[in-house]
């Protein structure tokens, strides 16, 4: 690692095949519906629809009209209607209304489904139920993969963690496993195979029965990707709940990116309107704050706006033919970048400003203690006091899953009487709330008697009855050792620093929590990789409940295979947050390698959290 | 400008890395803030053509908006509406125009101003570009909706033909033998999807008591039938299993959910009421108990005050009309409102915070919590004062906050308490540092001052002396202070 010599990391893969690919293949589908027609829209592929094509495409396509899928009898007097849906239960019948509507006024028109990304029978079922299968045609639009920027892929399907993590339902492991097709087909062969997580192991699984069927044409293609790295959710709760402090976390969690774009309001903007922004790594001042830890991006804004004004300054004396080379080579580049520095120095005074006002400092004590194991107590009354003041019913919530988890369950005393009062702040139906978070296991109680071991209860009777109680209570803190601080110990995740920590120069992926924690899952990857595989890890393994693998066909020893081999692909089943994705951005530079990271969708503590609520039908 | 200019250069070339903390409000704001000032004397420059500066474009790719789009045809449609023609007119017309359309539906246009047309790779550039076609053939062709009524297919295979999208018949699968076969290779074959089908097969071909047995000991299968019940809403079945497995608190929590789907409060309430009897756990029985008591006393208040509003003869409705209903909001806002509006009546009415604060069990410090906040809110500066103060038993006052007084400190200044209010709680903020730090940003100086005298720390003392008024009765104390020969300073 470090004594090899430092080697750039590879340039990734060019994915805009890939937004060609789903292009191509919609303008296709739109075309077995000739003639015009109108199209309507699942609210959610709004926005991953609008990163690959645009209005006009859909245009000279025969699009007339578009409208939203929602609640709503649709206005539309087109003789075609096209729906590009998700394939949900709840849509099929806005659609089946629609149909039955018009029949019952004798209107005939054509009807057309688009699944994005495939069909589920149960669409169907209920389609048949509705007495309208064979009245609409059905096709599926394979848009598995959205390339948000040159390193990042999503599915876009956030309800991919609640359906697996919580209702157990497999549905979207047939996505995944058509999704690592695509991209093995197109950047692999991938020679290493590195996995962890019931769903990992079912998705590389199904995928391997994909490509024995499919005939294998890709041999002999030199791969531009060599290694996959896939990761359950669940194998780590604790990273996602943490508050995040690099510049594109705190932006989710403040403003949320959504696919790849956030709307600066105001406040941002200084003016009376919003602005529309892609986050990526086009954005010259973006693509060099993102990663860093929020303290250094002050600092990185002052140079930035220094050196600008300096560029300026340099019209001063300028003869007429230098002026006329400034304005015609160098002017637009310098607008520009005032745009955008104008616009990340109006985010962070705007985060800056918020995050004072909600006791940040003070929140991020408590999480570090947590992280660390002292000062259970007081971390409770905090978590306590911050529900008794109504502040963020989501981010009461999330401490409180990251006190569980951390403590492997709230001591029941305690699970009650935060309960109790979570539902007086926040209101009764959060019941269904609490009930949802103990299932998937994110915030659950210890089981009474679970505390004590055999052997410590054989003990705490050997001594007198008077100092019994307190004997056990020092038993009931001893046997409330967690897994998690069991791996964290396995694994080094809380750094041991002498002096401060120097997030400007930052020694390890920890940086990305201010130095208290290393991210579990990044250091998964790192010790993975470094070992190329899991031998060594079985304690951790054990600990994480298994659902390993490993596998290396035909992989390429050392230094053969070229860049390929330096290349990875980070799959997060259940969601990646910016933190992890910043973590491991780092271990990238350090390694010479470069990771691509493919998730269900972006994930964040507050958007896990939301995930666990009851809404109405 | 120039000399604005020489002050930023100052303030660049002075400005050092410092520990960061999220605290330490002024100085990273003013860091901010400078930064800003900076970017912004420069807008003059850069300002001079506002187009020009738009046709920058940043986002990197030419994208459109269908998101701007469709709030477009939203808003269009109710025109549409009484003219159909003219709708239909436009969208023949718009072929004729598109060039136009497209700078117009583009992304840019969200930014506002002009944009360069975007290159849009035509559908033809598209298909010649074999490259594509030949890594991921498949993606183009849509898989073909075949029928296949063979019946020689294996349950493996059928499972498998149906994972790859095919339509398949299951009607063979007759015996519960071979559908439990068919259901443990879905299961195996890991396809959420195919595992559904499958079980609407059996749940369309099996009494219902005989498939709950046989899911009983499927619990992946199980959990695939719940989701599916949960998502077509077939509620009845969907208990029958839950009761069928004994999961009697799911039957109750499932029944419970359905309260969410009620509009009507009274509708909701009775239904509440019957939910009381469900088998919940021994803990959530209260909850649920609670939950109904507390909507039937939302209504009750909720009818009255809007009656008293309505009437305008109470002082407190007209002067601080009420903004929302207070129906189904939670218990600490009720208890909010209760203190807001009904602070001073008698124990025995449903309005009353006392009668609340009883009926829920509240916690004292929740209590203490939201009437200082709802008497903060009023300036009821006495009625903060009692309700932090305590009797003992020889009839001395003592100030006692359950909550901390640095919170109550931060309630009161929250609702702009005059700095008299303030002080005597700042005072009051146990911790030394704390204390300082409170007094020094809200202007508590007679606390600042005293603290210092107690802490003897002279030096800070006469460092303080420059952030009072001059001639103020503050500085004079301050020197009085430090020409007081009878106190040891510590420095």
């Amino acid at each position: 690692m470090a004594s090899t010599a430092r080697r750039d990391a590879p340039e990734p893969p060019d994915f805009g095949i890939l937004k060609r690919l789903a292009r191509d293949q919609l303008i296709y589908l739109l075309e077995q519906l000739p003639g015009r027609k109108d199209l309507f829209i699942e609210p959610d592929l709004m926005s991953p629809l609008d990163r690959i094509a645009n209005v006009s495409v859909l245009k000279q396509h025969e699009v007339d009209k578009l409208y939203r899928v929602e609640n709503r009898p649709a206005p539309s007097t087109s003789d075609q209607l096209c729906f590009l849906v998700r394939p949900r239960v709840r849509t099929m019948r806005y659609i089946a209304d629609i149909v039955n509507a018009d029949k019952m006024s004798g209107r005939s028109r054509k009807y057309k489904i688009i699944f994005s990304p495939q069909k589920f029978y149960a669409c169907e079922m209920v389609l048949e139920e509705e007495g309208v299968f064979g009245d609409v045609t059905c096709d599926e639009w394979s848009f598995y993969l959205l390339p948000l920027d040159e390193d990042i892929i999503s599915m876009e399907l956030p309800e991919f963690f609640r359906d697996y993590f919580l209702e157990g339902d497999h549905r979207w492991i047939n996505s995944v496993a058509r999704a690592l097709q695509l991209l093995n087909s197109l950047y692999g062969p991938f020679s290493r195979v590195y996995g962890i997580g019931r769903c990992a192991k079912m998705s590389y699984e199904l995928w391997r029965d994909l490509e024995e069927e499919s005939e294998n044409d890709g041999q002999g293609r030199k791969p531009e990707i060599g290694n996959i790295f896939l990761m359950d959710r669940d194998m780590d709760y604790v990273t996602a709940l943490c508050s995040q402090v690099v510049y594109e976390g705190l932006v989710d969690d403040t403003f949320r990116i959504k696919c790849g774009s956030v709307d600066f309001g105001p406040e941002v903007t200084s003016s009376d309107k919003s602005i529309k922004v892609l986050l990526n790594a086009q954005d010259k001042i973006f693509s060099q704050i993102r990663n860093e830890h929020f303290s250094s991006v002050f600092g990185f804004l002052s140079q930035k706006s220094r050196n600008l004004q300096a560029q300026y300054d340099r019209r001063q004396g300028m003869d007429i033919k230098q002026m006329k080379n400034f304005v015609s080579q160098e002017l637009k580049g310098l607008k520009q970048e005032h745009r955008l520095l104008s616009l990340h120095i109006g985010a962070c005074e705007s985060i800056m400003k918020k995050k004072t006002k909600q006791d940040f400092q003070e929140m991020i004590k408590v999480e570090h203690a947590l992280l660390e194991g002292f000062d259970i107590r007081e971390s409770t009354s905090f978590i306590e006091e911050h529900i008794d003041r109504q502040v963020s019913p989501i981010e009461s919530l999330r401490l409180m899953c990251l006190l569980s988890i951390t403590e492997n369950g709230l001591i029941p005393k305690d699970y009650r009487s935060l309960k109790t009062q979570y539902l007086q702040s926040y209101g009764p139906e959060h019941l269904l709330t609490f009930h949802n978070l103990k299932r998937i296991g994110l915030l659950t109680e210890q089981a009474a008697g679970e505390t004590l071991t055999a052997v410590e209860s054989r003990v705490s009777k050997l001594v007198t009855d008077r100092a019994a109680g307190k004997i056990t209570d020092a038993f009931n803190s001893l046997a409330k050792k967690s897994n998690f601080r069991a791996i964290s110990k396995k694994l080094s995740l809380i750094p041991r620093v002498d002096g401060e920590y120097n997030l400007k120069m930052p020694p390890d992926m920890a940086y990305v929590f201010s130095g208290a924690y290393t991210p579990l899952s990044c250091k998964i990857v790192e010790q993975v990789l470094e070992r190329r595989g899991w031998q060594g890890l079985e304690e951790v393994v054990r600990l994480l409940n298994g659902n390993e693998f490993a596998m290396a066909d035909g992989a390429p020893e050392d230094g053969a295979g070229g860049d390929a081999q330096r290349v990875v692909v980070a799959v997060f089943l259940g969601g990646c947050t910016f933190s992890e994705i910043a973590a491991l951005r780092f271990l990238g530079k350090e390694r010479g390698c470069r990771f691509i990271f493919l998730t269900t969708a972006i994930t964040s503590s507050a958007r896990m959290m939301e995930a666990m609520a009851e809404a109405k039908a | 400008m120039s000399r604005a200019r020489a002050d930023e250069e100052e303030y660049w070339h002075s400005s050092k890395f410092r520990a960061f903390t999220f605290d330490d409000e002024d100085d990273e704001l003013s860091q901010l803030k400078e930064s800003k000032r900076a970017v912004n004397s420069l807008r003059d420059i850069v300002d001079d053509d506002d187009d020009d500066l738009e046709k920058v474009s940043w986002s990197g790719e030419p994208v459109g908006s269908i998101s701007w789009s469709i709030k477009e045809t939203a808003s269009s449609s109710s025109s549409s509406l009484e003219g159909r023609d003219t709708s239909l007119q436009k969208g023949s017309s718009s072929y004729a125009a598109l060039p136009k359309q497209v700078s117009s539906y583009s992304l840019s246009s969200l930014f506002k101003g002009r944009n360069r047309l975007p290159s849009l790779p035509s559908l033809s550039d598209a298909f010649s570009d074999t490259g594509v076609k030949n890594y991921a053939p498949e993606l183009r062709r849509p898989r073909a909706e075949y029928k296949d009524y063979s019946n020689d297919w294996s349950p493996r295979d059928t499972v498998r033909r149906m994972q790859r999208g095919k339509v398949c018949s299951l009607e063979r699968f007759r015996s519960l033998q071979d559908k439990m076969v068919l259901l443990d290779e879905a299961v195996a074959g890991h396809d959420g999807n195919v595992i559904t089908a499958v079980l609407i097969f059996l749940k369309r071909t099996l009494r219902r008591e005989v498939l709950f047995r046989e899911l009983e000991v499927r619990q992946v299968a199980l959990c695939h039938l719940i989701h599916f019940l949960k998502e077509t809403g077939e509620q009845k079945l969907l208990l029958d299993l839950l009761r069928f497995l004994d999961r009697t608190e799911e039957v109750a929590l499932s029944q419970y959910r359905e309260h969410l789907n009620i509009q009507d409060v009274e509708k909701k309430r009775e239904f509440l009421k019957g939910c009381i009897g469900l088998p919940f756990s021994a803990e959530d029985i209260s909850h649920i108990q609670d939950h109904y008591t507390l909507l039937e006393r939302q209504i009750i208040i909720e009818t009255n005050d809007r009656h008293l509003a309505m009437a305008g003869q109470s002082e407190i409705f007209r002067k601080y009309p009420r903004k929302a209903s207070i129906l189904n909001m939670p218990l600490v806002t009720t208890l909010f409102y209760s203190c807001f509006y009904h602070y001073t009546e008698a124990e025995g009415t449903f309005s009353s915070p006392t009668n609340l604060k009883k009926t829920f069990k509240i916690p004292d410090k929740q209590y203490v919590l939201t009437a200082l906040a709802a008497r903060a809110k009023l300036r009821a500066w006495e009625d903060v004062d009692a309700l932090l103060t305590t009797k003992n038993w020889l009839g001395y006052t003592k100030k006692k906050a359950p909550i901390g007084f640095h919170r109550v400190v931060e309630i009161l200044q929250r609702n702009n308490a005059p700095v008299q209010v303030l002080q005597e709680y700042v005072r009051l903020v146990e911790d030394v540092e704390t204390r300082l730090n409170l007094a020094t940003k809200y202007k508590c100086h007679d606390v600042v001052i005293d603290t210092y005298r107690d802490l003897k720390d002279r030096i800070q003392l006469m460092a303080y002396k420059c952030k009072v008024e001059r001639g103020s009765a503050e500085e004079e104390k301050i020197n009085s202070l430090l020409s007081n020969m009878q106190i040891r300073w510590k420095n």
